[in-house]
C-alpha cells in the first residue's frame, strides 16, 4: 500500500508566540521548527500500517527550501522518500489542498494520512478540501484506522461521544491525538534519511497555479487577561458583577 | 599537518580566527536531531521516572539505557562495524549534552558510553570488539570502569590490585579492591587496572560473572543518588589471558587517554545541565512576585540571569572549539591508535575545558538555587536536586586541582620538547615588556578591538608569569602548586575568553551586530572579568615568587598589559537580561 502524508514545517509549538512589532507576521528569531505534532501521528500511523502490511509511506511538504529539513525529519521516522514543493509564497488551505491534488495525481497513492491540522495556523481545512477537489471519502479526527479489503474503518473523535465510518479507498484521514504514540527518530534513522529521495518541485512544474483566495490583514497578540479577585460571599460578587463589572 | 590542524596547546601563541573555529552554530541539520532525539528521550521518558530513578531501582535505569540503546544514543563513539554510528566527536559531545536533565541518569550514560566503552573502541582486540562493543552500543550490557583505590584516588598509579598468570598460563588472578566504581550494580563489563606482578600497570576486562568478582554495597552519597556507586572486590578473580585490554604493562595509557575523553564530555554534559537549570530558573524568575512585581524585574536577579548565561556560553564555546579541533585532527587519522592520539594531542584542553566546565556548573546551580530563594532549599524543587549533583563533576575525571597540575605542566613539557614555541614567545614578550612602551591608544575600532587585545594581553600574562617561575623555580616548579593553580586559572581564562570571544565575532559575521547582541555582550563581560581575575591571579604569583626591586619591575611589566578602559559589563549584563526576559528563554 502506499500512503501519501502531507507534512508541515512549523514553529516549535512549546514557544511562545510572539509578534514582530509592526504585526505583519510571527517573530521567528531564535525559534526553531518541527514537523507540525499532527502530521507526526499521520507518518506513524502509515508506517505502522506499511511495517505491518508493507508498501511505501511518501511524505510531501510545500514552502522554502527548509522544508527540506521537516522532510528528513519525517524520513527519520520511517518514511520512504518525500517531495519538497518549493515555494516562497503563504499558501491558503484551499491553495495547499490544489497542490495536494496535483502531488496525489502524481503518486496516486492508496491513502492520504495528515494532521487534523498545523498547530501554526491551526485551519483545519486543507484536508478535507483535498478530499473534495479529488471527490475522495474522508474520515477526519481519526483515532483509530483499521484497513480492511479496498476499505478503512476509522474510528473518529467527535463533540459528545465517537463515530466509526467505513470508507472505500483510497480516501483521507486525519490523525488526531489519540491515534498512537509517535516514535522517536532513531540516531541511525537519522543518518539513513539523509540519504533518503527527496524530489524538489516548483509549482510550474506540478502545473498548478495555487492562488490564496484569503489574505491575512494583520495579527494581534490576544488581550491580556486582568488580574481577578476573590470575593467572601455571594451578595459581594453579585454587587461586583452589577456595579463594578456592569454585567448584571 | 595541515594548515586546519592546530597543535595541542597553541592557544597561547597563535591567534583563533573565526574560520578557524568549530562553533554550536555550526551543527548540521542531523546532529540538531540527534540532539532533539536525546532531549525528548530525558524529557519524556527519563525525568518522568526521576523517583523510580533516585531509589536507586536500577530495573528501571537498566531499561532506560536499552531503550537509550535503541534509539542508539549509545552508539556515537562505537564503529559501525560492531554495532555502533561511528559519529564524530562534536556529535557525540552533543548527544552527551542533550542527555543532560537528570544527574544520575547522566552519570549512568556517561560512565557507559566513555570511560566504560571507549577503552574497548580504542584499545580492544578484534574479538574483544566484536564480543563486547555489540552489547554496549545497543544498551542490554551496562559497562563499568574500575581504576580508584582506597590509596589510589588521584594518584591512580599506586594502584596495589595485583595480577599474577596462572600456572597453566591461561589466566591472570586478580586480586584488589577498587571503590567508588560507576554502574558498580548494574554494569555486565568491567574495565579494571592492576599490576601484574605488583609493577606492570595493566587494563583487563572482566565479565560480571568472573569467578571471585563481587560487587560491594551501594554508597550513600551528596548527589547523582540513582546512580550506582560500589565496591568491586577481587577475590583471585580468574581472568583468561585473552581479557587483557592493550600492551601489558600499558595501562596508564589507556587511563589517561580515556579520560581526556571523559573531560571533554563531562564539559559538554555540564553545559547541558546548565542550560536546563537556567531556563527553569528564567521562568521561577518571571514567575515569582515580590513587592508587587516579579523578582526578574530586579537587579541583582537580572544579573544573576546574565551571568549564568556568560558562563554557559563561555563553557560552550571551549568544549566545542575542543572538539572540532579533535575532529579536525581525527579526520587525517586511519588507525584507532591514530584517533586516540589526536585526542591526547588536546589534552590541555581537555584539562581545561574539563575545570571550565564544571566549575560553571556549580555557579550556575548555586545561583539557581538562590533565585528560588527558600524554595531552592526544598526537595520539591529541583533546584536542590541540580545543586547537589552538580558537586561530583569537580570530582571525578580527575578532580579540579589534578586537572589544574597538568595544564601547565603539560604546557611546560611541550615548550621543553620544542613542539611549542612557549619560550621564543616568553622572550620576546620580555624584551617588549622591558621596551618602551607604545602610545597607540585603542585606535583599533574593529568590533570588540579591546577585548581582541585583552585576550591577546591574557595570553601575554600567562607566558609572562610562567616564564618567571620558570625561571625561578627551574624545575623544581613542579613543587609550586600554588603558583601552578594561578597559571592554570589565566590559562583557562585566556582559553575560555578567546573562544568565546571568536564565536561571538563569527556569529556577528552570519547575523550583523543586532543579531548577535547577546553573543557580543558575553564576549565583553567575559573578557573583562577574566582580564581582572588574572590581574588578581599574576599579582600573587608574583608577590610570591619575587621580592623587592625585582618584583616592582615585574609589577610595572604586568600593569602594561593590564591597560584598558574596562567595558560597560553592567550595561552588558542588562541588554543579556532584557532579552532573555523578552523572549521567556534561553536564547542566543
Amino acid at each position: 500500500m502506499k500512503i501519501l502524508v502531507p507534512v508541515r514545517r512549523v514553529p516549535n509549538p512549546d514557544i511562545k508566540v510572539r509578534l514582530k512589532s509592526d504585526g505583519s507576521g510571527v517573530d521567528t528569531e531564535g525559534v526553531n521548527f518541527l514537523v507540525n505534532p499532527f502530521d507526526e501521528y499521520a507518518i506513524e500511523e502509515a508506517v505502522q500500517i506499511v511495517e505491518k502490511s508493507g508498501g511505501e509511506v511518501v511524505l510531501v511538504s510545500i514552502g522554502t527550501a527548509d522544508c527540506e529539513e521537516t522532510l528528513r525529519a519525517g524520513l527519520a521516522l520511517g518514511a520512504l522518500r518525500g517531495w519538497l514543493v518549493e515555494t516562497s509564497e503563504v499558501l491558503d488551505s484551499a491553495a495547499i489542498a490544489d497542490v495536494l491534488a496535483a502531488v496525489y495525481k502524481e503518486e496516486s497513492p492508496d491513502l492520504v494520512i495528515t494532521g487534523k491540522q498545523s498547530v501554526d495556523t491551526d485551519n483545519n481545512q486543507a484536508a478535507q478540501m483535498l478530499a473534495a477537489k479529488l471527490d475522495l471519502p474522508q474520515a477526519c479526527f481519526a483515532f483509530k484506522v483499521e484497513l480492511g479489503d479496498g476499505k478503512a474503518t476509522v474510528e473518529r473523535e467527535i463533540d459528545g461521544g465517537l463515530d466509526v465510518k467505513e470508507i472505500t479507498l483510497p480516501a483521507v484521514i486525519t490523525a488526531d491525538l489519540r491515534l498512537n504514540q509517535p516514535r522517536y527518530a532513531a540516531l541511525p534513522q537519522i543518518m539513513k534519511a539523509k540519504r533518503k529521495e527527496v524530489k524538489k518541485v516548483s509549482l510550474g512544474d506540478l502545473g498548478v497555479e495555487a492562488k490564496s483566495a484569503t489574505k491575512i490583514l494583520g495579527l494581534s497578540q490576544p488581550p491580556a487577561r486582568a488580574a481577578g479577585q476573590i470575593v467572601g460571599s455571594v451578595e459581594e460578587l453579585v454587587d461586583k458583577l452589577v456595579n463594578d463589572a456592569k454585567v448584571l | 599537518m595541515s594548515d586546519d590542524i592546530k597543535k595541542g596547546g597553541s592557544f597561547l601563541v597563535e591567534e583563533a580566527t573565526p574560520e578557524s573555529i568549530f562553533v554550536p552554530e555550526n551543527f548540521s541539520s542531523e546532529q540538531l536531531m540527534y540532539a532533539k532525539t536525546a532531549r525528548d528521550f530525558i524529557e519524556n521518558e527519563v525525568i518522568e521516572k526521576n523517583d523510580e530513578i533516585e531509589e536507586k531501582n536500577f530495573e528501571v535505569s537498566k531499561a532506560l539505557m536499552a531503550k537509550a540503546g535503541e534509539l542508539g544514543l549509545l552508539m556515537a563513539d562505537v564503529p559501525e562495524e560492531y554495532g555502533g554510528m561511528g559519529l564524530d566527536k562534536a556529535s557525540s559531545a552533543l548527544i552527551t549534552e542533550s542527555m543532560s536533565g537528570q544527574g544520575s541518569f547522566s552519570v549512568i550514560y556517561g560512565a557507559h558510553v566513555g570511560i566504560a566503552t571507549l577503552p574497548i573502541v580504542y584499545y580492544g582486540t578484534e574479538e574483544q570488539k566484536e564480543k563486547y562493543l555489540p552489547g554496549l552500543a545497543d544498551g542490554t550490557k551496562i559497562g563499568a570502569y574500575c581504576l580508584t583505590e582506597t590509596g589510589a584516588g588521584s594518584d591512580a598509579l599506586a594502584a596495589r590490585t595485583k595480577a599474577v598468570l596462572s600456572e597453566d598460563g591461561k589466566y591472570y588472578i586478580l586480586n584488589g579492591s577498587k571503590q567508588f566504581i560507576t554502574n558498580g550494580g548494574l554494569a555486565f563489563s568491567y574495565i579494571v587496572f592492576a599490576k601484574i606482578d605488583g609493577e606492570k600497570f595493566t587494563a583487563f576486562i572482566l565479565d560480571r560473572d568472573t569467578e571471585g568478582l563481587k560487587i560491594g554495597p551501594e554508597e550513600h552519597k551528596m548527589g547523582i543518588r540513582g546512580s550506582s556507586t560500589t565496591t568491586v572486590i577481587l577475590e583471585d578473580a580468574k581472568v583468561p589471558v585473552e581479557n587483557v585490554l592493550g600492551e601489558v604493562g600499558q595501562g596508564h595509557k589507556i587511563a589517561f587517554n580515556v579520560l581526556n575523553i571523559g573531560r571533554f564530555k563531562l564539559g559538554a554534559g555540564s553545559v547541558g545541565a546548565n542550560k536546563v537549570c537556567m531556563q527553569s530558573a528564567l521562568e521561577y524568575a518571571m514567575e515569582r512576585k515580590q513587592f508587587g512585581k516579579p523578582i526578574s524585574d530586579f537587579g541583582m536577579i537580572r544579573e544573576k540571569l546574565a551571568e549564568m548565561y556568560v558562563r554557559t556560553y563561555a563553557a560552550e564555546s571551549a568544549v566545542y572549539r575542543t572538539v572540532g579541533m579533535i575532529d579536525t585532527l581525527a579526520l587525517s587519522a586511519e588507525t584507532s591508535q591514530a584517533k586516540i592520539n589526536s585526542i591526547e594531542e588536546y589534552s590541555i584542553e581537555c584539562a581545561i575545558v574539563k575545570v571550565l566546565a564544571s566549575e560553571a556548573l556549580d555557579f550556575v546551580t548555586d545561583e539557581y538555587v538562590q533565585i528560588l530563594g527558600g524554595y531552592g532549599f526544598c526537595s520539591e524543587y529541583a533546584a536542590e536536586k541540580n545543586y547537589r549533583d552538580a558537586r561530583i563533576n569537580r570530582i571525578f575525571e580527575g578532580t579540579n586541582e589534578v586537572n589544574r597540575l597538568l595544564i601547565p605542566a603539560m604546557l611546560l613539557r611541550k615548550g621543553m620538547k620544542g613542539e611549542l614555541p612557549l619560550f621564543q614567545a616568553a622572550t620576546a614578550l620580555q624584551e617588549e615588556l622591558m621596551g618602551i612602551p607604545s602610545f597607540d591608544l585603542d585606535e583599533d575600532l574593529d568590533l570588540l578591538a579591546a577585548e581582541k587585545k585583552i585576550v591577546a594581553n591574557l595570553k601575554k600574562i600567562c607566558l609572562f608569569v610562567a616564564g618567571v617561575a620558570a625561571q625561578k623555580f627551574g624545575t623544581n616548579l613542579a613543587d609550586q602548586q600554588m603558583v601552578l593553580s594561578r597559571l592554570a586559572d589565566i590559562a583557562i581564562k585566556a582559553y575560555a575568553a578567546e573562544s568565546t570571544l571568536v564565536r561571538a565575532l563569527k556569529d556577528a559575521a552570519n547575523r550583523g551586530e543586532e543579531g548577535a547582541a547577546l553573543p557580543l555582550a558575553v564576549a565583553r563581560i567575559y573578557c573583562e572579568n577574566a582580564i581582572a581575575d588574572c590581574e588578581k591571579y599574576a599579582r600573587e604569583a608574583l608577590a610570591g615568587i619575587e621580592e623587592g626591586d625585582a618584583l616592582a619591575t615585574m609589577l610595572a611589566a604586568l600593569r602594561r598589559l593590564m591597560r584598558r578602559t574596562p567595558a560597560n559589563t553592567l550595561a552588558a549584563r542588562e541588554t543579556i537580561a532584557a532579552k532573555l526576559i523578552q523572549m521567556e528563554r534561553i536564547v542566543y
